[in-house]
């Protein structure tokens, strides 16, 4: 009987993934709204209690995937993979105000810069301040505040190690949960409540998957905005890093 | 017809994710530069010329839609395959160095949204995108309706 239950999550995954996500946000809006009493938005919980099962989905199987590692929920690594996540983002483009957005073009580009720069300088002098001396792995772990991909794109194209390809990867991805959990409890303290803050938002903090999960628990009027800028992000982060921020790494180090 | 509307969503995709190649190669990037973004320009655009020839149907809007009220069940998704585990396993080093660039940024957003800020009532179209990323193709809903409810448009 479980067997066939099995069979049916396996072969059916992306519908499966419907149900699940489906039940996931039914619980989480309910918890918003009667544990809460409203205060704390239903997907803020959905996407915590997503990233608690991926917690211990990754326990579990030691893989990289969270609960998309597990066969009965090879589903959820489709319909929350880069596909349809990229899919979703552009179909918010949709409810974009045109003139609002412009108006804050400039601003978006500004943030971008700001939030390429910022969090690599933090993220080498980290390296340097824990004994790394040579430029590649202090560029390496530097990159990897910026996103979780210009750091191994960063480290690939420099020959790091892979210790250090490790640990930048992990700075970006700490970065990108942390950007998930903590913005709704920021949002109101940094002015996060109109379309010009969401796209100098999106700007500075870049990681798509951060930027998105952090908007949508905070405010969903706000995604397209961030999303908007944040796009640009890895991009422009992977251009820079191994070139520029690199060179001037090595230009200070010897 | 409301595949107009999906079709529609996935060829403007398409179109930027291979334009941000495209800019990568030229740049010498290997990665995608900004696909997503422009994917997004483009859609803007795609509604913006299909509005003034009155041509936005109710097909087409409804297929667009109902990817927009599909966001945030996808951003679970997503949190749920994020790989947690190395994330807390990461040491000091990833802990210091995320925590600070972040609480830098935030303070960043602070400092730029005030830059140039204006305090005017909200728009109604970005009340409505509100709603409709929020999970709820009806207008009529408040915005911060629990983004549960799919209804009908």
């Amino acid at each position: 009987m479980l067997h066939m239950i099995e069979h049916v999550f396996v072969e059916q995954s992306l519908v499966a993934a419907f149900a699940v996500v489906g039940g996931l946000m039914l619980i989480s809006n309910f918890a918003g709204r009667r544990l809460t009493g409203g205060r704390v938005h239903g997907s803020a919980i959905a996407i915590v209690l997503g990233l608690v099962l991926a917690y211990i989905a990754g326990l579990y199987t030691g893989g990289k995937k969270g609960v998309a590692d597990l066969p009965v929920f090879a589903g959820i690594g489709l319909m929350g993979g880069a596909m349809l996540r990229d899919f979703a983002i552009v179909a918010t483009a949709f409810e974009v105000e045109v003139v609002e957005a412009r108006r804050a073009g400039f601003l978006g580009v500004l943030a971008l810069a700001l939030g390429t720069v910022i969090p690599f300088i933090v993220g080498a002098l980290t390296a340097v301040a824990f004994g790394y001396t040579d430029a590649v792995s202090i560029t390496t772990i530097g990159a990897g505040a910026v996103t979780y991909i210009v750091g191994p794109v960063t480290g690939a194209a420099l020959g790091a190690d892979s210790a250090v390809m490790a640990l930048s990867i992990a700075t970006g991805v700490t970065k990108a949960v942390m950007v998930m959990v903590g913005t709704p409890l920021v949002a109101k303290l940094i002015g996060l409540d109109n379309p010009r803050s969401a796209m100098a938002f999106g700007g500075l903090m870049g990681t798509v998957s951060g930027v998105a999960g952090g908007l949508a628990a905070t405010d969903p009027k706000l995604v397209p905005y961030g999303a908007l800028t944040a796009t640009f992000h890895t991009g422009i982060g992977c251009l820079v890093g191994p070139s520029l921020f690199y060179l001037t790494v090595r230009a200070i180090v010897g | 017809m409301t595949i107009f509307g999906v079709a529609l969503l996935a060829l403007c995709t398409l179109i930027g994710v291979f334009l941000g190649d495209l800019l990568g190669v030229a740049l010498g990037v290997k990665a995608n530069v900004g696909g997503v973004g422009l994917a997004m320009i483009l859609l803007i655009a795609a509604r913006a010329w299909l509005l003034a020839r009155g041509k936005l149907g109710g097909g087409i809007k409804l297929g667009v839609e109902f990817w927009s009220t599909m966001y945030i069940p996808i951003v679970v998704a997503m949190a749920a395959q994020q790989n947690v585990v190395a994330a807390v396993r990461g040491g000091p080093i990833v802990l210091i160095a995320a925590t600070v660039s972040l609480l830098l940024c935030f303070a960043c957003v602070a400092l730029l949204g005030h830059f140039g800020r204006r305090e005017r009532a909200e728009d109604a179209q970005i009340r409505h995108g509100g709603a409709v990323i929020g999970g709820d193709l009806d207008d009529d809903a408040a915005p911060v309706a629990p983004p549960h409810a799919v209804r009908k448009a």
